[in-house]
């Protein structure tokens, strides 16, 4: 499909209005597509989205630009599944070439435990009508020739989860995409306007205090990511979220010679080749909690251990840039999607390190939380108040490469 | 937006002196929390799953590996730097009843 590469800048906002029927804090990939689906399912476009920076500098700037829905539970499946419907026709959706690619995504399983947990995926994932098998060493080997079988002795792969839906994206685009199909329905995004405070009156959220003044509200939507203890401090409302590092980093471009995106939990390390050959790699979230998106050395030389176990061809290959995201983390390893005490107040957040997948469908879903005062059955399950009750949805394997 | 840092981030122990930061283990902020005999389900989730996660100063358990011992560092989760080491007065283990 070919897209127009004209009329590609966002409508600016200048001024920043006393009050709006919603507002939206935080302008990365989340805020803005629910901005988008309240404009466009929704028809509210009373809405301004309310970024401390500039739009897409934070997570949705720094992630790994995975998509799948490989997950383990039946909500988390579910979950993902609609994001990926979302994402097949997001493109066309928003007019903007968004480099989707279709390459098969493949998590490796180097002990008999690993398998198991495998095997238990990919029946979850069938059972919801998401296309994900076991396969075996041979079928790894056939699929990603230039694999180590052996990773260099230690930690032999066994066989595989075989994710064929799995794609890549640009993920800037992505925001870039939803940012202009909302301000053209009218919904005002405001760049360097730290919300400062909330006020809550009568236990219900009736505006903001941001630096750049008072903005008064009916409705208010936090989708900041890594900053989410910093709002849900001015709200007065607990959670279970910590915050810690994860970093990435990518090579020099050369010839495509991966297709599948490769994910090894035992070796704490993925990667995937994108449009332009270069390589986009990552590993566990660091170990302790920090407030700074800042890159190390000790990343680095562990990543690169674990690259050369899996492909040793990389050994003279360069990295071009290191950097890293502020993972907002869960117990559970899955989403805080809906309402809170505060009344009118709903929050999208604890994405820690699966968030960039869920973009679509995080935006829908919040979208008609607001417009509605009600989360649609497909992310209750993820509610704020299931830590209280003990109803986790434990996604640890399934979401991330940590230990 | 923050770089590579190029640095080994060291931690300077009482007695054994600086340590690189890969020698250490971090074991979350030091909460002694409630007594779960004597408290309610509700003030016990909140114990065990919430969290003061915006940043903040505060102290946290990090266990030595070589040395095998646990050290109460002050650290500021924004700034990164620590402002007092001692050596933990127990670990973080709590006798069940």
């Amino acid at each position: 499909m070919a897209f127009s590469e004209t009329g590609r800048a966002l409508v600016r906002s200048e001024k920043l209005r006393a009050g709006y029927d919603v507002v939206i804090i935080g302008g990365g990939g989340h805020g803005l597509a629910a901005a988008h689906y309240l404009a466009h399912d929704h028809g509210i476009h009373d809405v301004a989205v309310l970024e401390a920076g500039t739009i897409g500098r934070g997570n949705s700037g720094r992630n790994t630009a995975i998509v799948r829905s490989n997950y383990l539970t039946p909500e988390g499946v579910a979950l993902y599944r609609e994001s990926m419907n979302l994402w097949r026709d997001l493109p066309a959706a928003l007019d903007i070439n968004l480099f989707f690619s279709e390459r098969g995504h493949l998590t490796l399983a180097h002990t008999e435990g690993t398998l198991r947990t495998m095997r238990w995926r990919a029946g979850v994932n069938q059972v919801l009508g998401v296309e994900s098998e076991l396969v075996d060493r041979q079928d790894v080997a056939r699929l990603c020739p230039a694999i180590d079988l052996d990773c260099g002795g230690r930690l032999p792969i066994l066989g595989a989860l075989y994710h064929r839906p799995g794609a890549i994206v640009a993920h800037d685009a992505v925001v870039w995409g939803f940012a202009r199909s909302a301000t053209r329905a009218g919904v005002e995004i405001h760049g360097n306007t730290r919300v400062l405070a909330l006020d809550v009156r009568g236990g219900r959220v009736v505006g903001v205090e941001t630096s750049r003044g008072y903005v008064s509200a009916s409705r208010v939507l936090s989708a900041v990511a890594g900053s989410t203890p910093r709002i849900t401090k001015l709200a007065g409302v607990r959670t279970p979220i910590v915050v810690h590092p994860l970093q990435a980093c990518i090579s020099e471009p050369m010839q495509p010679w991966l297709d599948p995106i490769i994910v090894s939990a035992s070796l704490h390390a993925y990667v995937s080749q994108d449009v332009r050959g270069t390589l986009v790699m990552g590993a566990a979230l660091d170990g302790y909690e920090l407030h700074a998106p800042r890159s190390t050395f000790d990343f680095l030389e562990d990543l690169s251990a674990a690259m050369l176990d899996l492909f040793p061809r990389l050994a003279e290959t360069r990295i071009v840039r290191q950097w890293a995201g502020i993972a907002d983390m869960t117990p559970d390893f899955s989403p805080i999607m809906g309402k809170t005490p505060v009344e009118f107040f709903y929050l999208d957040a604890g994405w820690g390190t699966w968030g960039f997948k869920a973009t679509p469908i995080s935006g829908k879903t919040l979208a008609h939380t607001v417009a509605h005062d009600r989360a649609p059955s497909l992310i209750e399950p993820f509610r704020l108040s299931r830590f209280a009750e003990f109803g986790l949805i434990g996604e640890k394997a399934a979401a991330s490469v940590g230990h | 937006m923050q770089g590579f840092n190029a640095r080994v981030k060291l931690i300077t122990l009482p007695e054994i002196g600086p340590r690189p930061l890969s020698e250490f283990v971090y074991g979350g902020p030091v909460d002694e929390g409630p007594d779960p005999a004597a408290c309610t389900d509700g003030a016990w989730a909140d114990f065990v799953f919430h969290r003061t996660g915006e940043p903040n100063q505060r102290s946290e358990w990090w266990y030595h590996r070589p040395t095998g011992t646990w050290f109460w560092l002050d650290r500021d989760t924004e700034s990164d730097r620590v402002v007092d080491v001692r050596v933990a007065p127990a670990t973080p283990h709590r006798e069940h009843g």
